[in-house]
């Protein structure tokens, strides 16, 4: 019992870990790009970007399901072409938890790099300087407090996530069963001590990172 | 914003910019930089064209070489004094000119400061002496000493003079300043809803001299001196500063950017050649 309660935790904060590598990687450009467009498409870009926050999470994993599915002919040519099975796998899992928790990294970020003054950007330009080179040296470091709410948020709420993984990834212990599903399921078996375990990991958890956000963007504020 | 300018500069001209606020200065400014485009335009410069819109050539801002100095500095937050200025080094360009720059603008017990810890006098020289790390043939000015008290603008406005000679620069000040305007540059345009209009007149240094014997000099308090018995007022005079000793009850009610005028008796001028 001990080393599943072990092994459940371990596959929880590593998809945690996982989804919010790549959605650095993924959101940030993502939150640049809206940042700096003048499109007409912009509203409708933050608003898909952003339904994540107000859909039942079922929706999204309904979706996901259907698309990932090998009878549907997403899910057969990423199962032929790559070898990738979306359905009841952990990379599915990735997959899930980066389009759900995609507007915890990219709104702060795209409020960080907005309210950047302009004429940073303009100096490093008359400078010579590339947009690369700009955004890796001039504006990333100077949106640090913005970036790093942005890393423990989709962290966070990947960790707490529970309606999409339910749908895509099933229950499957050491490969797609999270803390959350263990909770419920726990409860169904009438389990209440172990529900009760993995419950208060998860509060100690929650609260420990968010003291941490606000501590450190209150200690960056004064800095600054 | 309708902006309708033509405009020739000559190589080492220190030209001026005014006019009310919204007359589009800036933007022209900005135009030359590459930092917004014009509908319709065209600028060459030294032979290279920067922007035709017939053709539809564009530089970017990177490419046209130019130093900016922003109203607001823009100075990089989270790099010290000297790294702001490496910052602005070219692939390959040799260190030294960070230094020499450094000592020009007397920078050098600021230089390991950030930007949230310098007086804006002090930004302001961070700012100059970063734009010039390139060695632009053009430094563009906007506004830089506006939100500077006037003993500290007198200072800069040195600066600016100094390494507008020492890199035989081209350099176009925007400015609202009449005094600052007339003090450093050689030649004056003022712009007005967008177009280039006749640059008024600086109020003259000489006053009338009604009765016949006195001089009246009209000029503006830079800096009051404490000396142990007298005091030492630094009076900017047209283009130039005057040292006036006066007492300490005259100087008792003076402040820096105060307008003052100088009276003095003059019944037999000697002009000296």
């Amino acid at each position: 019992m001990a080393l599943e309660f072990w092994q459940t935790l371990w596959l929880t904060f590593r998809l945690a870990a996982v989804t919010t590598l790549l959605l650095i990687l993924i959101g940030i450009p993502i939150a640049y790009g809206i940042s700096q467009s003048r499109s007409r498409f912009k509203p409708a870009m933050e608003a898909l970007i952003s339904m994540p926050l107000v859909l039942p999470p079922t929706v999204l994993g309904f979706y996901l399901l259907i698309a990932f599915s090998p009878s549907g002919w997403l899910g057969a040519w990423l199962e032929q072409a790559l070898g990738l099975k979306l359905v009841f796998t952990f990379a599915g899992l990735v997959v899930g938890s980066i389009f759900y928790s995609l507007p915890f990294m990219v709104q702060p970020v795209q409020s960080g790099f907005e309210n950047l003054p302009p004429n940073l950007a303009e100096a490093s330009f008359t400078l010579g300087k590339s947009k690369l080179e700009t955004l890796l040296r001039v504006q990333l470091p100077n949106i640090k407090p913005a970036l790093l709410t942005g890393i423990v948020l989709s962290f966070a709420h990947t960790v707490g996530e529970f309606g999409v993984i339910l749908m895509i990834g099933g229950n499957i212990p050491g490969q797609t069963r999270v803390a959350s599903i263990a909770i419920y399921d726990e409860v169904e078996a009438l389990n209440y001590g172990m529900a009760n375990q993995y419950a208060l990991v998860l509060i100690a958890f929650a609260f420990f990172i968010l003291a941490m956000v606000y501590g450190i963007n209150r200690q960056m504020l004064r800095a600054g | 914003m309708e902006l309708d300018v033509h405009l020739k500069i000559e190589q080492g001209e220190f030209l001026a910019i005014t006019g009310p606020s919204g007359s589009g200065k800036t933007t022209l400014l900005r135009l030359i930089a590459g930092l917004v485009q014009a509908e319709e335009g065209y600028i060459r410069s030294e032979g290279t064209v920067w922007l035709d819109t017939a053709r539809k050539a564009n530089l970017r801002p990177q490419e046209r070489h130019v130093g900016l100095v922003f109203q607001d500095y823009a100075l990089f937050p989270n790099m010290t004094v000297r790294q702001n200025l490496e910052y602005a080094l070219r692939k390959g360009q040799a260190q030294n000119i960070v230094d020499e720059l450094i000592e020009i603008t007397e920078l050098r017990e600021l230089e390991k400061r950030y930007p949230a810890r310098l007086s804006g006098g002090q930004q302001q020289r961070v700012a100059l002496a970063r734009a010039l790390v390139q060695q632009p043939r053009l430094l563009l000015l906007d506004e830089p000493l506006s939100a500077l008290d006037a003993g500290m603008r007198a200072k800069l406005q040195h600066y600016i003079l100094r390494v507008h000679q020492a890199y035989r620069l081209t350099t176009i000040l925007v400015s609202h300043d009449q005094r600052e305007v007339f003090k450093l540059s050689s030649r004056i345009i003022a712009l007005q809803h967008g177009r280039i209009c006749r640059p008024e007149l600086p109020p003259p240094v000489l006053l009338s001299n009604a009765s016949g014997s006195d001089f009246h000099l009209s000029g503006e308090v830079l800096d009051i001196e404490k000396g142990s018995s007298k005091f030492i007022i630094k009076v900017l005079i047209g283009a130039n500063m005057v040292r006036v000793e006066t007492r300490p009850e005259d100087a008792s009610n003076l402040q820096a950017g105060d307008t003052v005028t100088i009276r003095f008796n003059a019944r037999q001028p000697e002009l000296v050649r």
